[in-house]
């Protein structure tokens, strides 16, 4: 069972009080965007072995979105924060690196 | 104007814990700025009750004040004054970016009373209910069985659960299974 504590009230809240909501850190691209854009925002998703990061939602509680970075393969969890932000702070991203030093996403490492 | 009911007519069910529908109550959400000095005066006035602090209720002489999310509490006071507590919190907090809306009949509230109350609600709930984790003052939304639900401890070692009106029903059945006699837990 994964437990996340949410950054907004402070719970350390199972799955069952959460909601999955996806690929964290998604640049949206509207009407306006190519093609090739949209299709990407769309549909093109990381599926990694490994550091992952995904938004959640307090659903059961509080009801706030917020960010996870965690293990796909151990379920580590490296730490939640805060939806308003374009990328892991950088406390999370050093908890990664000091334990997989090479490890990279997207545009991040 | 008609007669308001609440949801269960105030339906009660005795088995090792004794779970009530306490019938109607006043209830406003209240969205705005928590840190605000004119928000707290007006929930103040409107309650008696001081700004509770995270995932804490508080109370006042007129009423109950919930802490629900970093930015939302609920304000519990009687229910023929929610109208006009809605009134004032708009008068009081115009020009502030915060909405106050009378949502009394919308939910429903239980009382659950009585040895094992905190077995009863472990049972439904994903929350540490030991005496030391939850204690009088604390609040929690969490989810009670498959419906979301918000629930604190009063002094007596009561509780009190608010839930939407439309899963009433579903959730007074979901708490009477789990205090049935021979459920007991005689865990927490
Ligand atoms: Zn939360």
């Amino acid at each position: 069972m994964l437990t996340l504590q949410c950054p907004y009230c402070g719970v350390w809240a199972e799955e069952t009080e959460l909601h999955a909501e996806g690929e964290a850190h998604l640049k949206r691209f509207g009407p306006d965007s190519s093609d090739e854009e949209f299709e990407t925002y769309m549909f093109m998703r990381e599926n990694p072995k490994g550091v992952h990061f995904e938004r959640w939602r307090h659903s059961n509680g509080c009801g706030k979105f917020f960010h996870a970075a965690r293990s796909t393969t151990t379920l580590e969890v490296f730490g939640t924060y805060s939806a308003q932000t374009y990328e892991p702070p950088q406390e999370i991203k050093d908890k990664i690196s000091a334990k997989y030093p090479n490890w990279s996403w997207r545009d991040f490492s | 104007m008609s007669k308001a009911v609440s949801a269960l007519n105030g339906a009660s069910y005795d088995g090792f814990v004794r779970v009530s529908e306490t019938g109607l109550r006043g209830m406003i959400t209240l969205r705005g700025d928590l840190g605000s000095k004119k928000l707290a005066a007006a929930v103040k006035a409107a309650t008696g009750a001081a700004m509770p602090k995270q995932r804490k209720i508080t109370k006042g002489a007129k009423g109950l004040v919930a802490w629900m999310s970093p930015d939302e509490l609920l304000l519990v006071v009687a229910y023929a004054d929610a109208g006009e507590v809605v009134a004032a919190l708009d008068a009081a907090l115009s020009g502030e970016h915060a909405l106050a809306v009378n949502v009394s009949d919308a939910r429903a509230v239980f009382r659950l009373e009585g040895a094992g109350v905190r077995d009863v609600l472990a049972k439904t709930c994903p929350v540490d209910l030991a005496k030391d984790a939850f204690g009088a003052g604390d609040l929690r939304r969490t989810r009670l069985a498959q419906v979301p639900a918000a629930f604190w401890a009063n002094e007596d070692d009561s509780f009190e659960l608010v839930c939407f009106r439309s899963v009433a029903q579903y959730a007074f059945d979901v708490l009477k299974v789990s205090a049935q006699p021979s459920g007991e837990v005689n865990f927490l």
